[in-house]
């Protein structure tokens, strides 16, 4: 195996029952990556953590961590450490010793052992708590006591089990920040479970996007937010904006969609995936919309005619709820980059032009 | 300028809904004094009876002669109840040590796992606590006589482990209902094996349930009759068997003596259980 891999997954599945919380799941994880398993609850991005950590067996397949198989190694001699999403603190201990308690399997001499505690106190900022109960601690200070507890272990690994679902909006940003900044600094391999897409894509490098135990979509973070494959992806991203057409032309890697609009529509494709009279899904995502009074205006741009349903004001954002007349309901994000107007260009129950360059359109994978 | 106080309006609002709450309600409140007054009467009055008459010069009578320690003293002389209060202490801590143990796994067992049979199990186990005393006992005694088991204190203490498994089950498995499975995931997760988990997370989390269920078990030993009648030996009789025995001739002060001596171990033992549930509770429960 190279030596760049830190986690590999083969075919793995979990079955309970008749149930599949994970379906021959096969990926890779880098040595200090930041990955993120990301999806609804139910999808089993939970389920692979576990397996990784060793909590649960697969009922098939291999996982390797670094280039040894640990399929069915115990969590205490696994080289990960895992940030329990209760952040699992042992009542009974305070801090100091809740982050030593796994170095006296290290063969460490007492005084080195909690030195390294320390050091991982101060890692995650928290020196001045050790003789505290966790009872004591505020969650984002239990949090942090849970983070230094795995890191004092020097994981090869550290998962992370929605650790920051517990703590409010704001004191969660930050954390998202720190916890980036921490694993860049240190270099360790995270692999990170949430259901929250902004968390995601603030702090991964990579996300496996996970929908009814299977891996949907595993790209770059940012490739995976502006080229969802499929439309459970762009719906879970804040796209469910869906277009319907037909291919009129393909050649040389250029495809041509009409149908739907008052122009065909040039996307990039490959030749040999689509033929024409094939129908088509494609998304546009609400920010690269536009609404405007006439269709076409510039440079190529695209449009469809519809009527305006509502108009919600976000603080940042105006969105506007469209229906064209297929029927289809569409959302436009207009950054509210001037002052605040009641009555603007459109009105609630006017008719308008939707409208996008075409480089914008997402084509969906094909379904056989 | 205080009496404007008084009379500016947030003022009199302030005080509007106290004075409205407590006439009303005065004769309730007295009606309720009275109320706890009789129970609590009618709880500890034979009690503390019995523990005056104890101090009682006095011999087979109802009526005050005068204080005197003498019946302690002849206690302490009386080879029976001396030799009964020992084979009570054997029992007694004979069966918590092997029902809190036994109780405990069980109450693990029932708690952790899913397996075939459980409903029945976790009934089968409960089921001591139902059954009247009286059949316990007559069953037991059958029971040693069909595999002819010769009655001794060993029988005794069978029979009292016997029953107080499930109560030592019962309070361990209700510590166990609110326990955070994830505690000893974690501990795995940092290294500790199976058995350093149960030791190191899992028993201090859930001991003040085991010395709540050992104490219980303890005090509902110790005063035991009805199944110790029973089953008890020649030799093995126990303080409960014996003060039964010497009621017969009638209460003498001395029965008084030896009761209150039995009732002032037991609430010690109460007493210290519930400082140890706190101290525990200090670290462990507040989360």
């Amino acid at each position: 195996m190279s030596e760049s891999i830190s986690v590999e997954i083969q075919e793995v599945s979990k079955r309970f029952g008749d149930f599949a919380a994970v379906n021959r799941v096969s990926l890779t994880i880098q040595k200090g990556e930041f990955f993120s398993l990301l999806g609804p609850s139910g999808c089993g991005k939970t389920t692979l953590l576990r397996m990784i950590g060793g909590f649960e067996l697969p009922t098939e397949g291999r996982i390797l961590i670094g280039d040894k198989d640990v399929t069915h190694l115990p969590p205490y001699k696994r080289p990960v450490n895992m940030v329990f999403q209760s952040y699992a603190l042992f009542p009974h201990l305070n801090v100091i010793d809740n982050v030593a308690f796994g170095l006296r399997y290290r063969k460490l001499s007492s005084s080195a052992a909690q030195q390294k505690a320390r050091d991982s106190l101060n890692l995650v900022r928290m020196a001045g708590y050790e003789d505290r109960m966790p009872g004591q601690l505020s969650g984002g200070q239990r949090q942090r006591v849970a983070l230094a507890r795995a890191l004092a272990m020097e994981p090869e690994v550290l998962l992370l089990d929605e650790p920051l679902g517990a703590l409010d909006q704001k004191l969660r940003k930050e954390v998202q920040l720190e916890l980036k900044n921490l694993q860049k600094s240190l270099g360790l391999t995270f692999v990170f479970v949430t259901h929250d897409q902004e968390e995601a894509l603030t702090m991964s490098d990579r996300i496996a996007v996970m929908n009814q135990g299977r891996v949907e979509q595993l790209d770059a973070s940012h490739h995976v937010f502006e080229y969802p494959k499929t439309e459970f992806v762009a719906q879970f991203m804040g796209a469910p904006n869906f277009f319907t057409g037909v291919v009129k032309s393909i050649a040389e890697g250029l495809m041509y969609i009409g149908g739907r609009t008052d122009a065909d529509i040039r996307v990039r494709a490959s030749s040999d995936a689509w033929r024409p009279e094939d129908p088509i899904r494609f998304v546009v995502r609400p920010e690269k919309l536009d609404l405007r009074t006439k269709s076409g205006t510039s440079d190529g741009e695209v449009s469809i005619e519809v009527t305006i349903e509502d108009r919600v004001y976000q603080g940042v954002n105006t969105v506007w709820v469209v229906r064209s007349d297929d029927g289809e309901r569409y959302f436009i994000y207009e950054q509210n980059d001037r002052p605040f107007q009641e009555s603007g260009r459109f009105r609630v129950g006017g008719r308008a032009f939707m409208s996008w360059n075409p480089r914008d359109t997402v084509v969906m994978e094909k379904t056989s | 300028m205080p009496d404007s106080l008084e009379t500016s309006p947030q003022f009199v609002g302030a005080r509007e809904p106290a004075a409205r709450g407590a006439t009303p309600f005065r004769w309730e409140r007295k009606l309720m004094g009275l109320h706890s007054a009789l129970v609590y009467f009618f709880l500890y009055a034979p009690i503390v009876i019995l523990i005056v008459f104890s101090f009682n010069e006095a011999r087979q009578t109802a009526r005050w002669e005068g204080f005197t320690f003498q019946w302690y003293g002849k206690l302490m002389e009386n080879k029976l109840i001396l030799r009964s209060v020992q084979n009570s202490l054997i029992v007694a801590g004979a069966t918590t040590l092997a029902s809190t143990i036994i109780g405990t796994l069980a109450a693990l067992a029932l708690g952790r796992y899913a397996f075939r049979g459980k409903g029945a199990t976790q009934a089968a186990l409960f089921l001591p606590i139902i059954i009247p005393e009286i059949v316990f006992g007559v069953a037991l005694v059958t029971f040693f006589g069909a595999v002819q088991f010769q009655l001794s204190i060993w029988t005794v203490i069978i029979s009292h482990v016997a029953f107080s498994i499930s109560y030592v089950a019962i309070v361990v498995r209700a510590r166990l209902a609110g326990f955070d499975r994830s505690l000893e995931e974690a501990a795995m997760d940092l290294g500790a094996g199976p058995i350093q988990t149960f030791f190191r997370v899992t028993l201090p989390l859930i001991l003040p349930g085991v010395i709540a269920g050992a104490l219980l078990v303890f005090t509902i030993s110790i005063d035991d009759y009805v199944v110790s009648s029973f089953v008890a030996g020649a030799g093995a009789t126990t303080l409960p068997i014996q003060i039964y025995s010497m009621i017969k001739v009638g209460v003498t002060p001395e029965v008084n003596a030896v009761s209150t001596l039995l009732l002032l171990v037991t609430v010690v033992m109460i007493l210290f259980a519930q400082r140890l549930q706190q101290q525990s509770g200090d670290g462990g429960n507040k989360r």
